[in-house]
């Protein structure tokens, strides 16, 4: 079973998309695990029923039994991210300040502050119109993102593919370059980076390559719009063959892929033309590089 | 425009990639033709406003975070400092105690609960805030180091910088993060008023509720940009119909301008439709405000 | 020699585990004694951040010469084991712990 990972570093590249067509024209071969948990929109294009879901508790959070309270104030005096406000002569945790670093329970004289695990949102197994799974999740408002939440979704989705006898998981990267994405790469047979033709695409796509190299990952990039600025793409592809990432393809600015979109289908569905083969013949390639390592 | 007090906007969006740094240039370009105007850029990770600016830099200074240091002469390897962090910013290996600067919230419980008081705060740099001017225009951006996670720190110094120097300017405009997470709240907590910019799409939908649900629980005014209007369908425009939300403007889909985007132009003198647009965002904001002064 | 692999199993059949922060075990090989040991990180899976530090803390104390592992540390947790004598090889994920113990033998096994 192989773990493909893709990822942008920039939001808006297309990548969610070109996933979810990698993800059809995989069919039942393939687990779906999205970890852009930040903007979960695959599963827009997937059909997905929401068969299992669970909650889902990531890092922790201070809380004050009231009735063991003795009002000393030593809990505010010394949190730092003035999550502790008083309210009718009463001490509160304001969760969205607090980061649950445990400092006041640790000091509380009563010892009536304990950190409970936060609640960051769900989590979800679903059946696809590809004959195959997805595992999917849900941020709260304010909650975080985290590497913690992303194991747990690839986690989930490597369990299924062996269950099932898969043989790809496919993983929607999340954004940045902080611990969610380490904690997306952590384990992948190969990346599929998306990029832009535009200075800020090119200046993500460097940050985030910078980590695959340290994870001794292999990688292909596709350039997204890439008629939309010649140079710069000419730059990208340079930049490319400088650090031996594959060069999978170029795609063109396009609006069927939106229109794709907007009836919630892929582009490998939508268009039948040029489009069609070029992600086919991208997807290809992937599996072909995989299976090589 | 005399007395008014001056309004802060933050232009925000569910998801990356739909227009905020593009919005946010060209507004504080437009505004500076006429009038003092601070575009401070609050995305700390991928700052990319700076990109389409020519300006002075005119002050430098580092963000700082307080972290532990661990001084081993007087460490007795008790343990307790690693015990207590919770971010595991604070290990012991052997007779070494190492510090994790990255992994460290600044909570002070190790240094302040060591017994020896072997483990004093010392201030470290996260990364480089920057000043520049061009015209009315102050532009302020904070770009963290590499492997630095925590952005809210230096959100919410780069936004008392920009206050405490330039908190007299009629126009102050946050660059927001994107998302709906911890960043985005500290980004967006104190401003008069959010710009939501989207795109007609499903995705760019999905995101949009997420955001207005954000900017709803913090109790914020705010309006919908939609950009690239004319792809995708008409569901953005009935779900702020039926949400009551105001719609500000609808920036044309057009590739002229992803072109000028995408090597780092403004857009707004070379499209006449967009200066319109920014002027139809800007009357909106300035009659919120007189509204709020009656 | 003491050595180290990060693995999602707890026998020599088991696959290295590729992460090494969030590994499910450590399972140590004494070749002295020819045994096999297993410890149970799984814990870690609760943390949101920090896990490659506290894998570490974990390492460090049982001491190992050698650590086999996939993809390898990341940043954080690279840092730590420079503390640590131990040599660290990675790029052994999809095989076995047998396998990969083999390997190393042979010298096949990339160094970080």
């Amino acid at each position: 079973m192989k773990e493909i990972v893709i990822i942008s570093g920039k939001g808006g590249t297309g990548k969610t998309s070109l996933t979810a067509a990698f993800a059809v024209l995989g069919g039942s071969d393939v687990v779906v695990a999205d970890c852009d948990v930040d903007a979960a929109d695959m599963h827009l294009l997937m059909n997905p029923d929401f068969d299992y879901t669970e909650d889902f508790y990531s890092g922790e959070l201070a809380f004050i039994e009231q009735s063991d309270c003795i009002r000393c104030g030593k809990c505010k005096d010394v949190c730092r991210f003035d999550a502790i406000n008083i309210k009718l002569n009463r001490f509160f945790i304001d969760p969205l300040s607090c980061e649950g670093c445990g400092y006041c329970a640790r000091i509380c004289p009563a010892h009536c502050i304990r950190n409970k695990e936060r609640l960051a949102g769900q989590w979800f197994i679903s059946n696809i119109k590809t004959g195959s799974f997805m595992v999917h999740a849900r941020l709260g408002i304010g909650a975080e993102n985290s590497g913690k939440l992303v194991a747990k979704v690839k986690n989930e989705a490597k369990e299924i593919a062996l269950e099932e006898r898969k043989d790809f998981i496919l993983v929607d990267g999340s954004p940045g370059i902080g611990c969610p994405v380490v904690s997306s790469l952590s384990g992948a047979s190969f990346v599929v980076l998306v990029t832009e033709p535009t200075v800020s695409g090119l200046h993500d796509l460097k940050r985030v390559y910078e980590l695959v190299k340290k994870f001794n990952i292999k990688a292909g990039c596709i350039i997204n719009k890439a008629d939309i600025n010649p140079v710069k793409c000419a730059e990208i592809a340079q930049y490319l063959a400088e650090e031996g990432i594959v060069h999978l393809a170029d795609l063109p600015y396009d609006e069927s892929f939106t229109k794709a979109m907007t009836q919630g289908q892929t582009i490998v569905e939508y268009d039948h033309g040029f489009l069609k083969d070029l992600v086919t013949d991208s997807w290809e390639k992937v599996k072909r590089l995989v299976c090589e390592e | 425009m005399i007395n008014r007090k001056p309004l802060k906007i933050a232009i925000a969006s569910g998801k990356g990639g739909t227009g905020k740094t593009t919005l946010s240039t060209n507004l504080a370009a437009y505004i500076a033709e006429q009038q003092e105007v601070v575009l401070v850029d609050l995305d700390v990770e991928e700052p990319n406003s700076g990109l389409f600016f020519n300006g002075e830099l005119i002050h430098e200074e580092p963000n700082l975070k307080m972290i532990p240091q661990w001084d081993e002469s007087k460490c007795t390897l008790c343990g307790i400092c690693r015990k207590v962090c919770n971010f595991h910013a604070v290990i012991q290996l052997g007779p070494t105690i190492v510090v994790f600067p990255q992994l460290c919230h600044s909570c002070y419980a190790c240094s302040e609960l060591c017994p020896e008081n072997a483990l004093p705060m010392i201030p470290k740099s996260t990364g480089t805030l920057k000043d520049f001017r061009s015209g009315n225009l102050h532009f302020i951006e904070s770009r963290m180091d590499v492997g630095e996670e925590q952005a809210v720190p230096a959100i919410s110094k780069t936004k008392n910088y920009a206050a405490g120097k330039y908190g007299n300017a009629n126009f102050t405009i946050y660059d927001s993060p994107p998302g709906t997470s911890c960043p985005v709240i500290e980004a967006v907590k104190d401003v008069d008023f959010v710009i939501l910019i989207t795109e007609p799409t499903p995705f760019g939908l999905h995101d949009l509720r997420l955001a207005v649900e954000t900017v709803r629980a913090l109790k914020k005014p705010f309006g919908v940009v939609i950009n690239r209007y004319g792809i995708g369908n008409d569901e953005v425009i009935e779900y702020c119909t039926e949400e009551d939300i105001p719609i500000l403007a609808k920036i044309a889909n057009s590739r002229k301008i992803a072109g000028l985007y995408s090597s780092g132009k403004l857009i707004y003198n070379e499209v006449p439709e967009v200066k319109t647009a920014l002027q139809e965002i800007l009357d909106h904001c300035l009659k919120m405000m007189e509204g709020e002064h009656k | 020699m003491k050595i180290a692999f990060t693995s999602s199993g707890t026998t020599w059949e088991s696959i290295i585990d590729p992460r090494f922060g969030r590994t499910e075990y450590i399972v140590m090989y004494d070749e002295e004694s020819q045994e096999l040991s297993v410890v149970d990180n799984s814990s870690v899976k609760n943390e949101a951040h920090g896990a490659g530090t506290a894998t570490s803390q974990r390492i460090f104390e049982l001491q190992p010469d050698v650590l086999i592992t996939g993809n390898g540390p990341g940043d954080n947790a690279s840092a730590a084991l420079k503390h640590i004598k131990m040599k660290i090889l990675v790029n052994a994920h999809d095989l076995t712990l047998r396998q990969a113990y083999e390997q190393y033998k042979n010298g096949e096994l990339k160094e970080q």
